[in-house]
């Protein structure tokens, strides 16, 4: 009987099959991440007393149904918002606030823990107007504890971190360093600077 | 002629094209791990609006969407152009949110409830009326962790 080798399988429509398949999956994906403004809603029951604030705590911004600005009565631009609110957050009034750097101004907030940013909009405002707003006033926010991380971070062993680089090493796995006492940072600077931050829409 | 012909030893041999199946097939994984299908075909348009102080939604299945925006062209003469909500695969109702809400919760483990995120996918043409209503059928339903999808951006590409 002769002897016969087994006839090689031909792989070469193998690339072919691969390719199909990699073609299939080349179109159908969509590399999306999901990210937005992270935000949480006041709950729903009322507190019956109002609490009575002064009027120099409270940072009105309201935009009206054609999208323009009006921040503490006088029409503004966005782009001079996140400055304002700066200005408005750090001023530190009564002089508690010791790592503040604004003007001191009498007429302005007291401290970042009494200062609130009321925020206001009609029904016909545009949701692009209201995001790119949102997202100024929480700029505003990342701004001075940027600052304060800067400042706290070097005393505490975190150096060159601002904020937005602790609260993402906080949550990274593969970061390693003392994650306690980094979490205590992030606590005292969100205390530091609360965002307090009301919303309320014209009906 | 023949001079140039013939060289040491022969034609050089062709390049090999064994290894192209491999390359192909690591190309081919690649995509296959990276690939998250979509979970809900969109009825309405839905370009959401930039914005520069984004975070990122880490836990997909914590995550609960709420779509809206205007009906898309095909849906166009079925349901008009004013901005809709959009759960799962169908046009919903404000008044609808509460069970969607209710229904997302039954389905995911009981200690999880409580870090349930709702994911807003807002058009960035809509108004604020509409998100303004699901905002407040949210809050009846105790849903307060929101989050407003945006794509990185400066906030003056909002035109």
């Amino acid at each position: 009987m002769a002897k016969r080798a087994a006839p090689e399988v031909n792989a070469g429509s193998m690339a072919d099959i691969a390719f199909l398949l990699l073609i299939f999956f080349l179109v159908t994906t969509t590399l999306e991440k999901d990210s937005g403004i992270a935000r949480k809603l006041p709950p729903m029951e009322e507190s019956e007393e109002d609490v009575i604030i002064k009027q120099k705590n409270i940072f009105t911004v309201l935009i009206n149904n054609k999208d323009q600005l009006l921040v503490e009565d006088e029409l503004m631009q966005l782009k001079d918002l996140k400055a304002a609110a700066v200005k408005f957050l750090d001023n530190g009034g009564d002089g508690s606030c010791g790592y503040c750097k604004g003007s001191r101004d009498q007429n302005s907030s007291d401290n970042p823990d009494k200062a609130i940013i009321s925020l206001k909009n009609a029904r016909e405002t545009s949701y692009k107007q209201y995001i790119s707003v949102q997202n100024e006033l929480v700029g505003a926010y990342n701004q001075l504890r940027n600052r304060r991380a800067l400042e706290l971070g070097p005393q505490k062993g975190f150096p060159d971190m601002d904020f937005i680089a602790m609260e993402k090493n906080y949550s990274d796995v593969k970061w390693f360093g003392n994650k306690e006492k980094l979490g205590e940072v992030i606590d005292q600077i969100k205390a530091e600077y609360p965002q307090k931050l009301s919303e309320v829409q014209e009906q | 002629m023949s001079k140039f012909k013939k060289k040491k030893s022969g034609d050089l041999p062709p390049v090999s094209t064994a290894s192209l199946p491999d390359i192909v097939f690591m190309l081919l994984f690649f995509f296959m791990v990276a690939t998250v299908m979509r979970e809900n075909t969109l009825k309405i348009e839905n370009n959401l609006p930039n914005a520069d102080q984004i975070e990122k939604l880490e836990k997909k299945d914590l995550v609960m969407y709420i779509y809206a925006g205007k009906p898309s062209s095909n849906y166009k003469d079925q349901y008009g152009t004013e901005a809709r909500i959009q759960l799962n695969d169908n046009f919903a109702d404000v008044s609808d949110i509460a069970a969607f809400i209710a229904a997302e919760r039954a389905s995911k483990r009981e200690e999880l409830i409580p870090f349930l995120i709702t994911s807003l996918k807002v058009d960035k043409d809509a108004n604020m009326g509409l998100v303004g209503d699901i905002k407040q059928e949210l809050r009846k339903v105790n849903a307060l962790k929101i989050n407003y999808a945006a794509i990185q951006g400066e906030v003056s590409k909002n035109k």
